[in-house]
């Protein structure tokens, strides 16, 4: 019946008709498609995009305190560059950026694949420990730092009477002097870090086929021959986007090095993250303070091709 | 493995779970330390005793008179960040995983690039946009910067959730003559409701544990959530560490809070926004 109607159309109204409505409706369509995409790209280009190209142009403008009075910061050309690169502290914040991520990546990693491995064993209550243990990640982060603070306190803090009472020293000045400061801020970064590591990699575990693991007992493998050959090679791509996650979120760290040493003693913890905080918020140079950020972004980049990759073969 | 611990029999298995208690003891110790400081307060500058002999409850007394506004301050502005977080995100997501449009793939890849970006070089260039805008000193400034640490993780996360609700749900709902809206409001939220509340705890644990939006887009005290008002507290309250463990301890209950309520979520947030 309907096929009637619709040949009779055509023959009073051209033919274009109907391609017409149908190319509108499907505009009409795409439209409101976009308008649930929309909003989220318009955010993230305002609250991502523009902020690394303004950072890029911030690098080569004159910024100074009283430019948040006149509205004033003229182009100065590598001004903000040259100067940042003959400042020792550059240089300093830059090898104690490559040292903290190192240090707490292979802490943070290390611990938590043993702790992984080991909660895959069957044992009671390992479900209500496993999850307690998460607690230290969720905790803000300048909070750990300050608990950690009172914690390393030289004179006061529970750490050295403890050392103390075990008849190992006690005076170890873990916050206070340049040559521990960095250790220690390393070594709490490395406590806030290891439950996510641990349930990251404990989930790849999971993944493993059991049978695996029997036929190798049948082979009568050994443990750490096991681990070596079936563990660390199908956990591997679970591997790599923990470390390059971890990566990511050690190499920009601002809240903990502030809330436990505020970059100091001596500047022996100032990291990329805390100069471009330094330079920007505390000097008001806010040319400087980009400079530093985008080499912290360069650095971010080149692991971020790294993570890319990885995300990419693991799809396959 | 799983024969390996039946054959050993019970024993060997309440020994992993004594080492297991053993491991949480030490890593928890720190968060232990924390009460335990916020117990005694008037031991400041002294050794502080293992145990509290006594409940000394003023501590808590006077973090309350001095951060309870602050903890106020950053339920609120957590709360907001969780409610824009969502309303960019969950749309965004569903479109990116149910509609065949162009670009949505550089969308998708431009979404993990994001999560890249350093907080502190997006401060950098977002105070001066704020200062042009009237946003400084502000709430809504703040949670709109809050949910920016959270929507890049949610729209993954959502998604690949989304991902999975299959066409016919979908088409059948528009068949029965739902538009695009009422489907995603009355068929596609009420099937993704476990990622939303992921994404939802994940968005509110990072506005909740911001610290530098909140440091570098105030300039006075109109604004102040608790992390920023303990960092403060220890400039001005050196001696007084009963008083900052207290308020730390009182900053840490949401985490506490939602790790006992909702630990499935949390684990699922984890791992899924990440490896996937």
């Amino acid at each position: 019946m309907s096929t009637t109607t619709a040949s009779a159309a055509p023959a009073t109204r051209p033919a274009p008709a109907t391609p017409v409505k149908k190319r509108d409706t499907r505009r009409r369509r795409r439209l409101s498609q976009w308008g649930f995409i929309a909003p989220a790209v318009v955010f993230m280009l305002l609250f991502f995009g523009y902020p690394l190209v303004r950072n890029v142009v911030m690098s080569f403008q004159d910024f100074s305190p009283s430019t948040f009075f006149d509205g004033k910061s003229p182009f100065n050309g590598t001004d903000n560059w040259s100067k940042v690169f003959h400042d020792d502290l550059f240089g300093k914040a830059l090898w104690h950026t490559i040292v903290f991520t190192i240090g707490s990546l292979i802490g943070q990693f290390g611990i938590g694949l043993a702790l992984a491995v080991f909660f895959t064993k069957r044992f009671p209550l390992n479900g209500f420990l496993r999850s307690l243990i998460l607690l230290p990640w969720l905790v803000p982060m300048v909070v750990s730092g300050i608990v950690w603070r009172r914690i390393l306190d030289q004179d006061t803090g529970v750490l050295n009477s403890f050392l103390d009472t075990l008849g190992l020293g006690g005076h170890t000045p873990w916050l206070t002097s340049p040559g521990m400061a960095l250790f220690s801020v390393i070594m709490v970064n490395i406590w806030i870090g290891i439950p996510f590591n641990m349930v990251i990699l404990y989930g790849g575990l999971q993944e493993i086929p059991k049978e695996l693991y029997e036929a190798a007992s049948l082979d009568g493998a050994s443990a750490w021959r096991t681990f070596r050959s079936i563990t660390l090679p199908l956990l591997k791509p679970v591997i790599t986007v923990v470390l390059v996650l971890g990566f990511m979120s050690t190499v920009k760290i601002l809240d903990l090095i502030l809330a436990l040493t505020d970059g100091g003693p001596a500047d022996s913890t100032q990291t990329l993250g805390t100069l471009t905080y330094q330079n920007s918020f505390v000097q008001l140079d806010f040319g400087a303070g980009a400079v530093v950020g985008n080499i912290l972004i360069l650095i971010s980049a080149v692991f971020a091709v790294f993570y890319l990759r990885a995300n990419r073969s693991e799809g396959k | 493995m799983a024969t390996a611990s039946a054959t050993n029999g019970p024993k060997r298995r309440w020994g992993a779970t004594v080492a297991g208690v053993v491991i949480l003891l030490v890593m928890l110790f720190p968060l232990y330390w924390m009460i335990n400081t916020a117990l005694q307060p008037e031991s400041g500058l002294l050794d502080v005793s293992p145990v509290p002999h006594s409940l000394d409850l003023s501590g808590f007394s006077s973090a309350i008179s001095e951060q309870g506004a602050h903890l106020l301050t950053s339920l609120a502005v957590a709360l907001g960040a969780v409610v824009i977080c969502l309303a960019v995100a969950a749309p965004a997501a569903y479109g990116l995983a149910q509609f065949r449009l162009p670009g949505t793939k550089s969308i998708v890849f431009g979404t993990l690039i994001t999560q890249m970006v350093p907080g502190i070089v997006i401060a950098n260039a977002l105070y001066s946009a704020y200062v042009d805008l009237g946003l400084v000193n502000s709430y809504f400034g703040l949670m709109l910067a809050d949910a920016s640490l959270g929507i890049p993780f949610a729209i993954v996360l959502m998604r690949s959730f989304m991902v999975a609700i299959p066409k016919e749900v979908i088409e059948a709902a528009e068949v029965d003559g739902a538009g695009k809206l009422r489907t995603f409001v009355q068929v596609v939220l009420p099937m993704s409701r476990n990622s939303l509340i992921t994404a939802g705890l994940f968005s509110f644990l990072y506005a909740w544990s911001d610290f530098m939006f909140a440091l570098t887009l105030n300039t006075t005290d109109d604004v102040k959530p608790v992390t920023l008002g303990i960092y403060q507290y220890i400039g001005a309250h050196v001696g007084d560490w009963g008083s900052v463990m207290a308020a730390s301890v009182l900053s840490a209950i949401p985490a506490a809070v939602l790790l006992v309520l909702a630990q499935k979520y949390i684990a699922a947030g984890i791992t899924g926004g990440s490896v996937k």
